[in-house]
């Protein structure tokens, strides 16, 4: 548990210095502006905190993931619901919804509830792991056909180009009313997959040893289900798909820690906050013509290769 | 007392009826596919049976809340794996997990007395990745010990282990039915179980061949029936070895 007053020493520092930058940038030490207050107030502080929010879902999502497959590779993603959710944004904005306060969150947390319940009804019988990942994965492929589709069949070329900047997601333009609908759902989600740590802990030692431990694969996979699609499902409601998050974040931090999966989660879900905080300050500050860089590209422009370097390192300790 | 009353699974067994005793050190042989892992994941608790049932001190299993069943029987799957490269206290410390509303000095001392059981002390703080097969194995064993159980049921845990480090195992597990544990343990080696328990179950086909003391389910005539080889036991009784072929055949 060394991790977490480290973080959270760093997310104190963070936090605060992030509101400051921008295309604007403010001088805390200067006599308060109109302006100033309404930059901070209405726009760089709700987007810090769903840089927070969304950052500890995806992180913290990850790393009970990889502990629920045994797999260092695992994403949240793998489950079907953030691409779930994803269809469900998709299918606001292609009907023109998506105009209406509230609508495209709405429709992306039906959209994550929806994969939720059906990777519950096909798998939640039998509690086995290999099922349920099966499952996940013919979800998240059918959910990105029918995105597919629907961007093929958009009415009209804005609402294509719309979709699809909106699939790279952001936290642009957000306001106060995202904050509402991600933190509690998220909040939530994080204390199902906390509750699921013990479990997860058994899983270390397989299937077999863990349900002799006394573990009930049916009430995992619950916590699960609920955890990940409460976490994701609101992450991709507010900021669209950010991916590599979930993946890298309780791969950093694993070294960190005793390395049990109860161990990572909430450590995970801390460094997931940072990183998103840090990558959207990063995304506000580079110029780019044509507006902000993207903040799920810019995770991936720095993700993969990242991540490509850890691999060749844990090469590099094989040979 | 661990009992099972005809018990059967579709295919896999048939009408099993045996009786474990604590304090005892019971190995269940058999050939490939008899069914010696479908019983002893049954007598775990993690196969439920079609017809008959498993009884742990007069109750059945099947009824016993998972938290109070793994508190009483600890299960050593066929080739555990350890998914994360935890050192071996933490991995000990798994075997807690069941006691979750223990106190934690009675955890922590149960976890000691795992591994100074199993003789880890020396490698408390290393990670499995660097432990050699043999301090693995016992790694391994020490965290179904922390769960202090009654019953230890392992399969084939000896598998992969040189003949040193599985004798040194074996050892500490009759130590453990000394201790008045119920020792179960499905064995490939006939010599290991013929030397070291004080009973054999001998399965074929998902039927009880023989139970018995080993020198009598053991025998050269079960041995022909049940795995069609003829063999013969060397040397004498607690350390036997066991001849195949044309030796065997020729009495040499």
């Amino acid at each position: 548990m060394r991790p977490i007053p480290l973080l959270l020493i760093a997310l104190a520092i963070a936090a605060p210095l992030s509101l400051l930058a921008g295309r604007v940038w403010i001088d805390p030490f200067a006599p308060e502006t109109q302006t100033a207050t309404l930059i901070l107030m209405e726009l760089r502080l709700p987007r810090a905190f769903l840089a927070l929010i969304v950052g500890a879902g995806l992180g913290g999502a990850g790393a009970a993931m990889q502990g629920y497959l045994r797999n260092p590779l695992a994403d949240p993603g793998l489950f079907g619901i953030a691409p779930g959710a994803a269809l469900g944004a998709v299918l606001s904005m292609w009907t023109g919804y998506a105009v209406a306060a509230y609508a495209l969150p709405m429709f992306a947390l039906i959209g994550g509830a929806g994969a939720m319940a059906l990777l519950a009804l096909i798998a939640g019988r039998t509690g086995g792991i290999a099922l349920f990942t099966l499952a996940g994965l013919m979800i998240a492929s059918l959910a990105g056909a029918l995105m597919s589709l629907a961007i093929s069949l958009a009415p009209t070329p804005f609402a294509m180009s719309e979709i699809v900047t909106w699939l790279m997601g952001s936290l642009v333009d957000r306001s106060w009313r995202e904050v509402w609908i991600a933190a509690p759902l998220t909040l939530a989600g994080l204390a199902f997959l906390i509750a699921a740590g013990r479990s997860l802990d058994a899983l270390t030692l397989g299937e077999a040893a863990a349900r002799s431990l006394g573990v009930d694969p049916r009430r995992l996979q619950f916590l699960l289900i609920a955890g990940v699609g409460l976490t994701v499902g609101a992450g991709v409601a507010v900021a669209g798909i950010i991916s590599f998050v979930g993946l890298i974040v309780p791969h950093l931090m694993r070294q960190l820690t005793d390395r049990r999966p109860s161990s990572l989660i909430v450590p995970s879900a801390l460094a997931g906050a940072l990183l998103l905080l840090v990558a959207d300050v990063v995304c506000r500050l580079l110029p780019l013509p044509g507006g902000e860089l993207r903040l799920g590209i810019a995770l991936s422009l720095i993700g993969a290769p990242f991540f490509l370097h850890l691999l060749l390192k844990m090469r590099k300790g094989l040979a | 007392m661990l009992a099972v009353d005809s018990l059967s699974l579709t295919n896999r067994l048939n009408g099993i009826t045996a009786q474990f005793r604590a304090g005892e050190v019971t190995a269940i042989c058999g050939p490939n596919g008899a069914g010696k892992s479908t019983l002893l994941a049954c007598l775990a608790g993690l196969l439920n049976a079609d017809a008959g049932q498993v009884m742990l001190d007069g109750s059945a299993l099947a009824a016993l809340p998972a938290q109070q069943r793994a508190r009483a029987i600890g299960y050593l799957p066929q080739s555990p794996e350890v998914a994360w490269d935890v050192s071996v206290e933490t991995l000990v410390s798994l075997g807690r997990l069941p006691w979750k509303d223990a106190p934690a000095p009675d955890a922590q001392a149960a976890i000691d007395a795992a591994i100074a059981a199993m003789d880890l002390d020396a490698f408390r703080h290393r990670r499995v990745s660097r432990l050699s097969g043999g301090e693995r194995a016992r790694a391994l064993m020490a965290r179904v010990l922390a769960t202090a159980p009654a019953w230890l049921l392992a399969d084939e845990p000896l598998a992969n282990l040189d003949l040193a480090h599985a004798a040194a195992l074996v050892a500490r597990l009759r130590q453990q039915a000394d201790e008045g544990k119920g020792v179960v343990l499905v064995l490939h080696d006939l010599a290991t179980a013929m030397n070291h328990a004080d009973r054999v179950l001998v399965l074929n086909r998902g039927e009880l061949a023989a139970d018995g003391p080993p020198e009598q389910a053991l025998s050269e005539a079960v041995i022909a029936r049940v795995w069609d080889v003829e063999a013969r036991w060397l040397g004498d009784e607690g350390a036997r070895a066991l001849a195949t072929g044309s030796h065997a055949l020729s009495g040499n």
